[in-house]
């Protein structure tokens, strides 16, 4: 029984409590015993909360039996990235310098899944503070990719997206800067989801880079995730970039799964030379079954996507810098140094030295430079400059296409440490994600197969516009239902066991 | 102890220079001011969070994840106070910006819970603005150069010998002030003061303080720190066009402290350029007690603040219809109130300035409303009550007596009940707590006696104690009368018509009146 219930989707796992097939907390346990029995190979939590879990699960459970009306995902377990504050349950974002905080308030999001009876089950792995395409930069060690544990599971939302993968939770929260979100998902073989900028509150989400940091979901088929987007998006007013709009019906949308005559355009500046084979052949295949499906595919060139990536790595540092200055051994967090003689001045900074690793070092520095005097309008403000033409090729393509799609990564998962000593090629891995997160607009990643030459995951990104999150909903629950045609069974069955 | 104090001075030894007597300085050179003031608004809650401002709580009380920047935690924008630097803005003719932003003001320090404050740089929500003051009766322009918004800091205290953070054994930071709204208004250079430039910046930052009041933004207490200042000073030679160097001493409390601030810069500066040196662009600190500055921090060593936009918040964009709102329904000024005051109540510029000094228009103006002439509201306000507010050391509205008591009083000398000395003894007794004036002049039984009979037997005691004197003014010595009614006074305890006496001694001594 238990095998059989984390198998479930989430939406089967919240129909089966709603009609009392199986309690919330029996769904639990199922994946407290699963987290038992393979997270000390995979890591993908770094704190399970096996009692608040229980507790949430109970309370459910009770609901129901009290004859209250449930919510699509009540009792539904969920991981969620360590970088999202939890009120008294530690939140690290995988940095040794917030070791041992226990936030005294939970982040909108957590809110949000705990009003929805969502049963949090812990908090999961990441590059520290979200710096990172591996989670190999996590303080607590690298978490492992379920296809192949010599594999990364990609990141920063690494850990979420190898417990999902590894049916650890049926959905995880993750959050994308840079692709943090549909990165780890193409290499895991799962579906991730960008939302507009804005879509999600940030509020208790512990900032890497403000202006591109977004929550999204994790889940194993497109619906979930459209289940799990639409119970933590929308307005709230601690965030004063969160927008004040109607959520785009996502869920409506992934139900729809229909394309015929929808315009799609793959972008022209997004593969070919320096895109693994397996991964350009799977994206091919996935372009003629939009094709098959009816969708009107064209090529659209966006010429400033080249030079989205340099600008990233000046904005994001830039912002990260001056987020990641709060952390000084002052107020809560790791203290060094502190030895009764030190001044404040001498602790903070022995503390940040033994504190923060070496990746969020690096781009501490690089960002105090991009914005010290003399070098501000040269770096932050050309940077922002390019940023403003990388919407506008948005904006131009999406007068042409309804979505444009690219893969979702050059490469499938690499073996973990091979890029450790190599950032320019860390970095790359997020080509295809950063040009819409510097333009804030929706996209979506979902599994399109195994590269044949290594039988990892090959993602397919799907983007849309500001505010039409519904759009790569409706193109990959179309190629979701293709998929299933054409392989008889999910992607993720293909996994060797754990 | 002998060779702490003779290592300090010889620490100090540097930084001493001959100052040049002020008259002196003034013969030689010409001082340009600039003026940097932080107003703390008075809006109910913070700038970013829902923290109440209020003054005095207990350390750390006042917080929350926001406001403690907490990792996580977001600013939202408090509308009242983007509403009041509108005000500010629109009282000191700025023009209003349609769309500006917030910048991170990036630094360590310990009382900064986030190590970067939210304020704005490039983009001030006012700018270019002027306001006109009066200094020794004449009238100086100012160019108010922007008014930005901006969040306090917290408050460290240095627990050891220095009281400041090196040196100390520990400190201790209360982050209650952390995120209260702060308006800084920064001045254009103000030039061509010459030797009124102590007394300009005085008037500035009185003029600036009453504006605060009057559109009651601020409470505006410099005791409390809710109105700070940092006075900015540099000379040149007289005749010169080129400005000299400037020092910037910071956190100038007071509006005395401010003028001795302004004189004390002008001589140390004078007597370093006299001597042949160079002013050294620092920031300086101001000691109350000894009216003088010492060096901070270089600006060699200046703080790269690295200031951005602020990706945590929309830009604000207020629009002109909502300015246009706040400018049709801003208050009467304080300039145009003391105009209108001072030609209503046909008091002279310095009994106009007197007044100010004394900070005591409200309650005159309070006083002439509830019905007292000017000229008696004037009076008992401003000579006999400031002096005694002087004495106590406390502020003149603070008194615990009401204008309306005082136009009581006013209206009791008018009505011939009370004379100015037993009016005086009335307004002691409302100070003492003995009630409204009525109660005190029935309590103390003080008011005059007038009764004809009663006044008729004080002139019979007093012409037959003295006879002497009796018989001078019967022998046509009129003056002498003044003798007897004293003996009238005396008996009654000052208490008796004196006029009415007067006609009665004469009437009874047989002499016309």
């Amino acid at each position: 029984m238990g095998t059989d219930l984390i198998r479930l989707t989430a939406a089967e796992m919240a129909a089966v409590i709603a009609s009392g097939e199986t309690s919330a907390v029996e769904v639990t346990r199922a994946h407290l015993d699963r987290i038992a029995a393979v997270d000390a190979r995979v890591h993908a939590f770094l704190q399970v909360d096996t009692e608040g879990a229980l507790a949430a699960a109970r309370s459910v459970d009770e609901r129901r039996a009290a004859g209250e009306l449930l919510g699509p995902l009540a009792g539904v377990p969920i991981a969620v990235k360590d970088v999202f504050t939890t009120k008294g349950l530690p939140t690290t974002c995988g940095s040794r310098i917030l070791e041992g905080w226990r936030p005294p308030y939970d982040a909108t999001v957590v809110r949000r899944l705990r009003d929805a009876g969502m049963v949090i089950l812990g908090k999961t792995n990441m590059d520290e503070f979200a710096m990172g395409s591996s989670t190999e930069n996590s303080a607590y060690g690298p978490t492992r990719n379920p296809w192949n544990l010599d594999r990364i599971p990609g990141g920063s939302s690494g850990g979420s997206s190898a417990a999902v993968a590894s049916y650890q939770a049926p959905l995880g929260i993750g959050t994308d800067t840079g692709g943090s979100i549909r990165q780890p998902a193409a290499v895991c073989g799962i579906v991730g989801g960008k939302p507009t900028y804005g879509g999600v509150s940030r509020y208790g989400l512990v900032a890497f880079a403000s202006s591109l940091d977004q929550a999204g979901p994790f889940a194993r088929t497109v619906l979930d995730a459209a289940l799990l987007h639409a119970a933590i998006a929308g307005h709230d007013p601690a965030d004063t970039t969160s927008i004040d709009a109607p959520v785009p019906s996502v869920v409506e949308a992934a139900r729809g799964a229909d394309v015929a005559g929808l315009r799609v355009g793959v972008v022209k500046e997004l593969g070919g030379e320096g895109y693994q084979p397996g991964v350009l052949r799977r994206f091919a295949e996935a372009i003629e079954l939009l094709d098959s499906l009816g969708a009107k595919v064209t090529e659209v060139s966006c010429p400033h996507f080249g030079y989205a990536l340099p600008a990233y790595y000046l904005i994001a540092p830039s912002e990260c810098s001056s987020n990641l200055a709060r952390f000084d051994a002052m107020r809560y967090g790791l203290r060094t140094g502190d030895d009764g003689t030190s001044s404040a001045e001498e602790v903070m900074a022995v503390t940040r030295a033994a504190g923060f690793g070496a990746e969020v070092k690096r781009r501490i520095m690089l960002g105090t430079y991009a914005l010290s005097s003399g070098y501000y309008d040269a770096y932050y403000g050309s940077a922002q400059k390019v940023r403003t033409l990388i919407s506008r090729d948005f904006q131009a393509a999406f007068e042409q296409v309804d979505v444009l799609v690219s893969p979702t990564t050059p490469t499938t998962a690499f073996p973990i440490g091979e890029r450790v000593d190599d950032p320019m090629a860390m970095y790359l891995a997020d080509l295809c994600t950063i040009p819409s997160n510097l333009a804030g607009n929706a996209a979506l990643s979902l599994p399109c197969g195994l590269a044949p030459e290594d039988n990892l995951p090959v993602g397919l990104q799907v983007m849309a516009p500001v505010l039409g999150d519904d759009r790569p909903y409706r193109v990959a629950a179309a190629l979701e239902a293709g998929y299933a045609d054409r392989w008889g069974h999910p992607l993720l069955e293909e996994a060797p066991a754990l | 102890m002998t060779t702490s104090s003779a290592a300090e001075a010889t620490s100090r030894k540097p930084r001493m220079t001959r100052m040049t007597p002020y008259d002196e300085a003034m013969g030689r050179y010409e001082p340009v001011l600039g003026l940097e003031t932080h107003v703390e608004l008075g809006t109910a809650t913070k700038m970013f969070c829902g923290c109440p401002t209020t003054f005095g709580a207990p350390p750390n009380t006042h917080v929350c994840p926001v406001c403690l920047g907490l990792p996580g935690s977001l600013p939202t924008t408090n509308r009242a106070a983007i509403e009041f630097t509108t005000m500010i803005g629109l009282a000191l003719n700025c023009r209003i910006a349609e769309w500006c932003r917030f910048a991170r003001k990036n630094y360590f320090y310990p009382d900064m819970p986030k190590n970067f404050q939210i304020s704005q740089y490039d983009e001030p929500l006012c700018t270019d603005g002027w306001m006109d003051l009066a200094a020794d009766g004449k009238t100086f322009r100012i160019g108010i150069e922007r008014v930005h918004l901006e969040e306090d800091t917290g408050k460290s205290l240095h627990v050891g010998s220095t009281g400041r953070i090196h040196g100390a054994d520990y400190s201790l930071v209360d982050y209650n002030r952390a995120g209260i709204p702060l308006v800084e208004i920064v001045t254009k250079p103000i030039e061509a003061t010459g030797a009124l430039a102590p007394q300009v910046a005085r008037a500035y930052v009185t003029e600036l303080r009453e504006l605060m009041r009057t559109l009651g933004v601020s409470d505006v207490r410099m005791e409390e720190g809710s109105l700070r200042c940092d006075v900015n000073v540099s000379l040149m030679p007289r005749g010169a066009s080129e400005w000299g160097t400037r020092s910037e001493t910071k956190n100038v409390n007071s509006l005395r402290s401010v003028e001795r601030a302004v004189r004390h810069e002008i001589e140390r500066q004078a007597g370093v350029l006299d001597a042949g040196g160079t002013v050294v662009q620092e920031t300086r600190h101001f000691h109350e007690d000894t009216g003088t500055t010492t060096a901070g921090r270089s600006k060699e060593y200046a703080q790269d603040y690295r200031y951005f936009p602020e990706p945590d918040l929309v830009p604000l964009a207020p629009s002109p219809e909502w300015v246009e709102q706040l400018r049709v329904s801003l208050p009467e000024l304080p300039s145009a109130r003391r105009e209108r005051l001072q030609k209503e109540w046909g008091l002279s510029d310095s009994e106009m300035d007197a007044l100010r000094n004394a900070d005591a228009l409200d309650v005159v103006e309070a006083t002439v409303a509830a019905g007292a002439p000017p000229a008696q509201a004037y009076k008992w306000w401003l000579n006999e009550l400031s002096r005694r507010a002087t004495e106590q050391g406390v502020e003149l509205a603070t008194l615990p007596i009401t204008p309306v008591q005082v136009a009581r009083v006013a209206e009791l000398v008018a009505a011939g009940t009370l004379n100015d000395k037993l009016a005086r003894q009335v307004i002691e007794g409302v100070l003492a707590g003995e009630g409204d004036p009525d109660e005190v002049v029935r309590r103390r039984n003080l008011a005059i006696v007038s009764d004809e009979g009663e006044l008729a037997a004080l002139v019979d005691a007093a012409i037959a104690d003295n006879p002497d004197v009796a018989e001078k003014v019967r022998g046509g010595k009129v003056q002498a009368a003044g003798a007897l009614l004293g003996a009238v006074m005396k008996a009654s305890s000052g208490q008796a018509d004196a006029q009415r006496a007067r006609e009665l001694i004469l009437e009874k001594l047989g002499v016309p009146s």
